[in-house]
């Protein structure tokens, strides 16, 4: 039998808006500095000039056109792709090092969903007030303040959020000119297209969906639990201290000392509700670790506020490890590192980023693909000599033209043909196509197995780079 | 089954309990859940809009998005937006930017297109295109041809000649290539001789008393061989005859067999059946000049030229 609960409850579950208190402390200085230097990387680079001689003088553009990504002084091709690759499995590697010694830093204190609806909250606590006052104007009918004061707040983050976009694609194109262009409607479509889906997933990540995004859109809060270990530092409360005996109470008088609660096995914790108030993702962390804490560590800061008025000593929500909280006598809590797993995220992450380095410091001013032509793999000509062909692509990643000399090692000088490209001169982010065919005696080229090809930028003997190829005879099986 | 069984006092069930104690929550979605499905009915009438939508009898709703091209006739064309007239302005937007590539090709001289860098690579690429669409299918992906049917074009050996002008002639007029069946009019004997003769021309295993038949008889008026091959065996380049003195081989598939009575009896059988199968198609009024002039310089370049 139905029991006619869903007309109590309704089909669909409305968002409990969370109304955070501000706070100060350790952690609060921590988040407002990343907050305040991402934001100065993130908006003003694009303005950063940098001098070119064949493109727009902006620090980092990447050239979608062009196909090429500027960096300051360096340029990355398509050729590059490695790079990203390996950046990206840096990344990767990183954040699970780091998920396995403190948790969840990159949620709490760096992401940019917790960055933006940080600045968001900003926002609405300068224009609304602090949290008693945004609850009343929350509860009160919409009259004259209620509008003018909601309103500015929603029109403040659609500003925020549409500068946000316009930053994000004055990195694809010269920034000064972009943003006069934009604004007079001589930009490109996919400018706008852009600009206007970034202002509206903007606006509704960071000013209305906000911790949803975080519980219900992001997976990384649901396999935390496979990155932490026993050792991971986390947020955590400190439940044997907090509860003791009879569990937590209030600072009524007779148990407002240390030794008063001691006596009547009270607990530190004077439910102040202080920590939930300050938790961005409305949760009670005394109810324990939990995946929707982002490890803000904000309600630390709240509760070591209270804990100083009380002259109790601090810590009673810490940084500390499942392991220790759990010690018959808990250590100070500290990072532990000497784990399998962590060691081995490091040797990697140094290993990946040494040759991410090493490849970046070392990358030749030219790329070069040589490639043997299958169809036929030999010619037999018409004095019996067999003759195999190359296709020679050399694309010039230097900023001015340059000439390529092209010569080959291991058969004799003659055997190489070039046709009219011995040497050839390649614009700056061009590719340059040359035909080479070899040409050896039946008895040479039964000896040859294959010989390399030489690739000398002219003027820089330093910079030659050699490719072995494969030479190819009748009746020789590869 | 009494009430205080039932799990769970704080999360409401629908109230059902099956075999017992199996319930079922009651949980309400979260309402973005339900805004999200808005947004798609949002999105859909938006769609319906820019793209085309409804069928009206034969014709249809357009839509408010319109596909603009120039067609090869210079004449600007409108659609309401559809896949075809997507291609057909990719084609047309592709072709434009190849036009003025083109008429470099028209405006200069062969030697200026392959002493140039930028065009030589626009050479390398469009004829290859060309090459697979409209010469691949008897002359393979890569010139190679194949032994006994089409020529081999990487190697230097050019029946009409390897020059720029030669090969576009070859490409304009076509070619066809016939050899009598000699079966007719010598002896199974004499072609057995002749035969040999040619294989020891190429420096291939013979029987030297039938070669040196073979040789006279390759000079006689009895079978006249040198009526097109030329006295000295190397062919000639005005009709297209092949030298029979190297080591490539179009007709008799000699290289298919390591052994020398092998090789021989491939010749002979040229000999005596002849052939009549070299037919090579005329390309002009098929490609525009510019194409054949683009596969004149790419074929000079698969084979080295002459």
């Amino acid at each position: 039998m139905q029991t006619g609960l869903e007309d109590q409850l309704g089909l669909y579950q409305k968002r409990i808006p969370i109304f955070t208190r501000s706070v100060k402390g350790r952690f609060r200085r921590f988040k407002t500095s990343v907050l305040v230097l991402a934001y100065a990387i993130y908006f003003l680079l694009p303005w950063l000039p940098w001098s070119r001689l064949d493109a727009p003088a902006q620090a980092v553009l990447f050239d979608l056109p062009g196909r090429r990504f500027l960096i300051f002084g360096l340029t990355v091709y398509p050729q590059d792709v490695i790079w990203l690759a390996l950046l990206l499995f840096i990344a990767a590697i990183l954040l699970f090092f780091v998920t396995g010694l403190v948790g969840r830093a990159f949620c709490g204190y760096f992401c940019f969903q917790t960055l933006w609806t940080d600045f968001f909250i900003w926002i609405e606590h300068a224009i609304q007030g602090e949290r008693p006052a945004r609850v009343r104007l929350y509860r009160q009918p919409w009259n004259r303040e209620k509008v003018l004061k909601i309103g500015s707040t929603h029109a403040l983050w659609l500003l925020a959020s549409f500068w946000t976009g316009l930053t994000f694609v004055a990195y694809f194109a010269y920034a000064p000119q972009l943003v006069v262009a934009f604004f007079t409607g001589q930009a490109a479509a996919a400018a706008y297209i852009t600009v206007s889906i970034l202002t509206l997933s903007t606006y509704a990540a960071a000013g209305l969906m906000r911790e949803q995004i975080c519980t219900y859109v992001c997976p990384y809060g649901r396999f935390q639990s496979v990155m932490y270990e026993a050792e991971t530092l986390a947020v955590h409360y400190d439940a044997r201290r907090g509860e003791a005996a009879h569990g937590r109470a209030a600072a009524r008088a007779g148990q407002r000392t240390l030794a008063e609660r001691r006596d009547k096995g009270l607990g530190d914790c004077v439910d102040c509700g202080l920590c939930v108030q300050v938790c961005p993702v409305g949760i009670d962390i005394r109810d324990g670790l939990q995946y929707k804490c982002i490890s803000c560590g904000l309600c630390i800061d709240a509760c070591n506020t209270i804990m100083d008025s009380f002259s109790f000593p601090r810590g009673l929500i810490r940084y500390d490890s499942e392991k220790n909280l759990a010690a018959a006598t808990p250590a100070a809590p500290r990072v532990q590192w000497k784990r399998l797993k962590t060691v081995g995220y490091g040797v990697a992450l140094i290993l990946m980023t040494s040759y991410l380095a090493y490849s970046i410091g070392t990358r030749g001013s030219f790329d070069r693909a040589v490639n043997q032509i299958r169809q036929p793999l030999y010619v037999v000509l018409s004095n019996g000599d067999i003759r195999n062909r190359y296709q020679i692509r050399i694309t010039n990643k230097a900023g001015q033209d340059q000439t390529y000399v092209i010569s080959a090692r291991g058969i004799p000088a003659n055997a190489l043909d070039l046709g009219n490209f011995r040497e050839i001169t390649v614009k700056p982010g061009h590719s340059g196509l040359v035909q080479a065919s070899v040409r050896l005696a039946p008895a040479l080229a039964a000896q040859t197995q294959g010989f390399e090809l030489i690739i000398t930028p002219s003027g820089k003997g330093a910079e030659a780079r050699s490719e072995s190829v494969r030479f190819d005879s009748p009746g020789k099986r590869p | 089954m009494s009430e205080q069984k039932l799990q769970s006092q704080t999360v409401q069930t629908t109230g059902h309990a099956w075999d017992g104690d199996l319930q079922e929550y009651n949980n309400p979605l979260p309402v973005w859940w339900v805004y999200t499905f808005y947004a798609t009915v949002i999105f859909s009438i938006i769609y319906w809009v820019i793209y085309p939508s409804w069928p009206i009898g034969k014709d249809w709703i357009g839509g408010l998005s319109k596909i603009t091209y120039v067609n090869s006739a210079g004449e600007t064309r409108t659609h309401s937006w559809n896949t075809r007239a997507l291609l057909l302005k990719d084609l047309n937007q592709a072709a434009a930017e190849q036009k003025p590539y083109f008429d470099k090709v028209s405006s200069m001289s062969y030697e200026q297109i392959a002493k140039d860098p930028e065009m030589n690579g626009f050479i390398l690429s469009a004829g290859k295109a060309l090459f697979a669409d409209n010469c691949a299918p008897c002359h393979q992906a890569g010139g190679q041809g194949v032994v006994a049917f089409f020529p081999n074009l990487t190697d230097d050996d050019w029946l009409y000649g390897g020059s720029f002008d030669k090969i576009h002639e070859t490409l304009m007029g076509g070619r066809r290539g016939y050899m009598p069946a000699f079966s007719d009019v010598l002896a199974g004997e004499q072609i057995d001789q002749l035969a040999n003769y040619v294989a020891k021309l190429s420096g291939i295993g013979h029987d030297a008393t039938k070669a040196a038949a073979g040789d006279v008889l390759f000079h006689s008026e009895t079978a006249a061989c040198y009526y097109c091959h030329s006295s000295d065996a190397r062919g000639r380049k005005d009709i297209g005859a092949p030298n029979l003195t190297d080591n490539i081989w179009l007709w008799a598939n000699v290289p298919a067999t390591d052994a020398a009575e092998g090789k021989v009896a491939a010749i002979r059988s040229v000999i005596a059946n002849g052939l009549n199968k070299g037919v090579m198609p005329a390309w002009a009024g098929r490609l525009s000049p510019e194409q054949i002039k683009v596969l004149t310089v790419y074929v000079h370049e698969l084979g080295g030229g002459q």
